[in-house]
């Protein structure tokens, strides 16, 4: 035999061998694709997708795989009931092994149904609801045991820590404009979610030191999650006089309010969730008028919550040109971890990868991930805290955690700078 | 807080009375139920917003309003024109129309909210209430655009007709005006009404595909309120309903989120037991 022949063979047999070896995982992406909290899950499921396969795929067992995303657009900010479908189309005809992603909280608990019937692995990057998993995984395991959030962390841990948040202000309210007992106005949208944070807020703002902050609740604001306008209620919470508006926002409704927050420069410090607030894009959607304004995030430029996060940000912006929301560090850091689990599992089976899962220890962009006994990414110091942002000079700056202490722990990120009251807020109520 | 009630009340009530007579003017004189009518609004919003980061405020707000003119008429000529007569087929292929303008906004611009940089940027304080000094403007705007359209339905022989063909038809073709003609032009009025309803809050609003919803509402209840066809009690309609929101807000902290709720329990209550409305007899004929 010539040795043109054995080297054509020799070659044949390699790319038989490789080809039986290039196995695929199909990693279902959902989220609402026209909308940028679907855009990021999906960018950041890319991201991390390519590392993978560029440091050669996932081990699993004695078998590499090569992850291939499949694009499931969801369309659940119109429709629940389509985003089941898609993710039942996904499942059966799209054949995914492993579904990440999801947003809107009614959404996914739709989505999460059909996961659960058909015993597919789903990663929740984008629904806060508490129970989603709370209620479900822990009361029918077997059942509800496919299901895991890496991000946000739930509803009452953002309420925690947008309280903090909150208590922040009010000491900056007390401290540089002698207000001792400050009045705070809660404008919350109308939506499942926010009910449970309405009333702790509520009631935390009023209570006596050191349990609650010693203010005066002003009044409850409830506009729809979709309002265009919320002039009316920024003028009833100026006539009550308040110094603080604790914003419980996620919608659409978050930018008129900073909008015209701004240009009616209410003079009341504004400060909790935003998540409108939270988007790079922010100043552009508000005309510039959304300046100051204070809000919960995961991520802040060039601070660093882990080694992980400044390489992320910078990573992400070089390949979309974007500053990441927590969609998209929550997609990022899912494939990870289910990349880790899987080598861990030895298995693509099911079962044995919901037990890998759960034994997950992750450092990722935005912290710590270590789920509790609900699947639920675990909240606090040494685990996943998030941020407390707020825009100055253009930019996205980072007020906490700066020297927390918590028992006998204190939490701190370099890059963290103290809070700021907007300058006509002091103008108006400087004594 | 009464003054808080009236001021904001007041600018709301503009928007919705442009958006309100516009939608009158349609289906009083070519008896067309425009379900695009807001979408049209939404159109000359993102027609703004697109003109504008090539040229001027002037000469963007005046090819977005062209543009909507023309949406409209061709809408009118090529599909509502030859179907005016089957009236639940007109529903349908303007509630397609609107979900139609909705869909190409989204194909160009995406999900992404937008904003149209504000002419005058500060607030003024008039009754101790804080107002944006382009709130004001667009009060005045729309007061100027009600004017105008007034004194052409009411000064001229253009608009004599329109209003004739609106209050009666068989009357108005009896004494020689052109049906067709006249809805043409109610049409034409109707849609640019709707476009300069957009141009005004665009500065004011956030655009996003599906802003053309809410108002939607608010317009059918506020000619409903008024009576099917009645000019005047369109106008009225926007005003109350532009209060009755306002006062939501103000009494009912708690329940902000009711305000366009408020317009559809209007809607039902005057259905039931007026269906006339205020000053219209249409609806109440047809029943």
């Amino acid at each position: 035999m010539s040795r043109v022949w054995i080297a054509a063979l020799s070659g044949f047999a390699l790319w038989a061998g490789s080809t039986a070896s290039a196995q695929t995982l199909r990693i279902g992406v959902v989220g609402p694709m026209a909308f940028v909290q679907g855009e990021h899950t999906w960018h950041g499921a890319t991201l991390a997708a390519e590392e993978l396969n560029r440091a050669g795929g996932v081990l699993v067992g004695n078998q590499r795989y090569r992850i291939e995303l499949v694009r499931v657009d969801t369309n659940e900010m119109t429709s629940v009931t389509d985003a089941a479908t898609a993710v039942e189309r996904a499942i059966t005809a799209q054949r995914v092994d492993f579904l990440i992603g999801g947003f809107r909280s009614e959404a996914v608990l739709a989505m999460t149904e059909v996961a659960a019937d058909y015993k597919k692995p789903f990663i929740i990057t984008g629904a806060a609801l508490d129970g989603i998993l709370a209620g479900r995984v822990d009361r029918n395991y077997e059942r509800f045991k496919y299901l895991f959030r890496v991000s946000p962390t739930k509803s009452s841990d953002l309420a925690r820590t947008s309280l903090l948040l909150l208590g922040e202000v009010v000491q900056a309210v007390r401290r540089d404009l002698r207000i001792e007992r400050p009045k705070v106005a809660i404008l919350a949208e109308r939506a499942a979610w926010a009910d449970p944070l309405v009333e702790t807020a509520s009631r935390l703002i009023a209570a006596p030191p050191p349990q609650g902050y010693g203010a005066e609740v002003a009044g409850t604001w409830r506009p729809s999650a979709t309002a265009t306008d919320v002039t009316p209620e920024l003028t009833a919470i100026q006539r009550a006089g308040a110094q603080v508006i604790f914003t419980v926002l996620s919608g659409p409704v978050g930018v008129p309010f900073g909008r015209d927050w701004g240009r009616l420069k209410i003079p009341a410090a504004a400060v909790g969730i935003n998540v409108e607030a939270q988007q790079e894009t922010w100043l552009k959607a508000t005309d510039n008028l959304g300046a100051y304004v204070a809000t919960l995030n995961t991520l802040a430029p060039a601070v660093a919550i882990s080694p992980k996060t400044i390489p992320f940000i910078s990573n992400f912006q070089a390949r979309f040109k974007q500053f990441p929301i927590y969609t998209a560090s929550g997609a990022y850091g899912a494939l990870y971890i289910l990349a880790e689990a899987l080598n861990r599992a030895g298995t693509t089976a099911a079962d044995a990868v919901v037990r890998a899962l759960e034994a997950t220890d992750y450092t990722g962009p935005a912290g710590r991930i270590v789920f509790d006994k609900t699947h639920d990414v675990t909240w606090g110091p040494g685990y996943t805290t998030g941020l407390g942002v707020q825009w100055i000079g253009g930019r996205m700056q980072a007020f906490w955690p700066r020297q927390w202490r918590v028992g006998n722990q204190t939490v701190s990120y370099a890059g963290v700078q103290p809070y700021q009251l907007p300058p006509w807020v002091v103008e108006a109520w400087r004594r | 807080m009464l003054s808080a009630i009236l001021v904001n009340g007041l600018v709301l009530s503009g928007i919705y009375g442009m958006l309100a007579l516009g939608f009158a003017l349609t289906y009083g004189v070519a008896r067309i139920l425009n379900l695009a009518h807001t979408a049209f609004y939404m159109a000359a919003a993102y027609g703004l917003f697109f003109f504008l980061g090539r040229m001027g405020f002037a000469p963007a707000a005046l090819l977005a309003s062209l543009l909507v003119l023309l949406i409209a008429l061709a809408a009118y000529k090529l599909l509502l024109e030859p179907l005016r007569e089957h009236e639940a087929t007109v529903l349908i292929v303007t509630i397609a129309l609107a979900l139609l303008l909705q869909e190409v906004v989204l194909l160009l611009f995406g999900a992404h909210f937008r904003s149209v940089p504000a002419l005058l940027p500060g607030f003024v304080e008039v009754f101790g209430v804080r107002v944006a000094e382009q709130a004001l403007l667009a009060l005045l705007f729309a007061g100027v655009v009600l004017l105008l359209a007034w004194v052409f339905l009411k000064g001229t022989r253009l608009g004599l007709g329109i209003r004739a063909a609106a209050q009666d038809q068989e009357a108005a073709e009896l004494v020689g005006i052109s049906l067709s003609r006249a809805g043409n032009w109610a049409v034409g009025l109707g849609g640019l009404l709707a476009a300069l309803a957009g141009l005004a809050v665009a500065p004011m609003a956030t655009l996003e595909p599906h802003m053309w919803n809410a108002p939607l509402l608010v317009v059918l209840a506020a000619v409903v309120l008024g009576g099917l066809g009645s000019l005047p009690g369109a106008l009225l309609g926007a005003v109350v309903l532009a209060f009755a929101e306002v006062m939501v807000v103000n009494l009912v902290p708690g329940g902000a989120f009711l305000r366009t709720a408020v317009a559809l329990l209007i809607l039902v209550l005057v259905l039931v037991f007026r269906p006339e409305g205020l000053f219209g007899t249409a609806f109440a004929e047809e029943r």
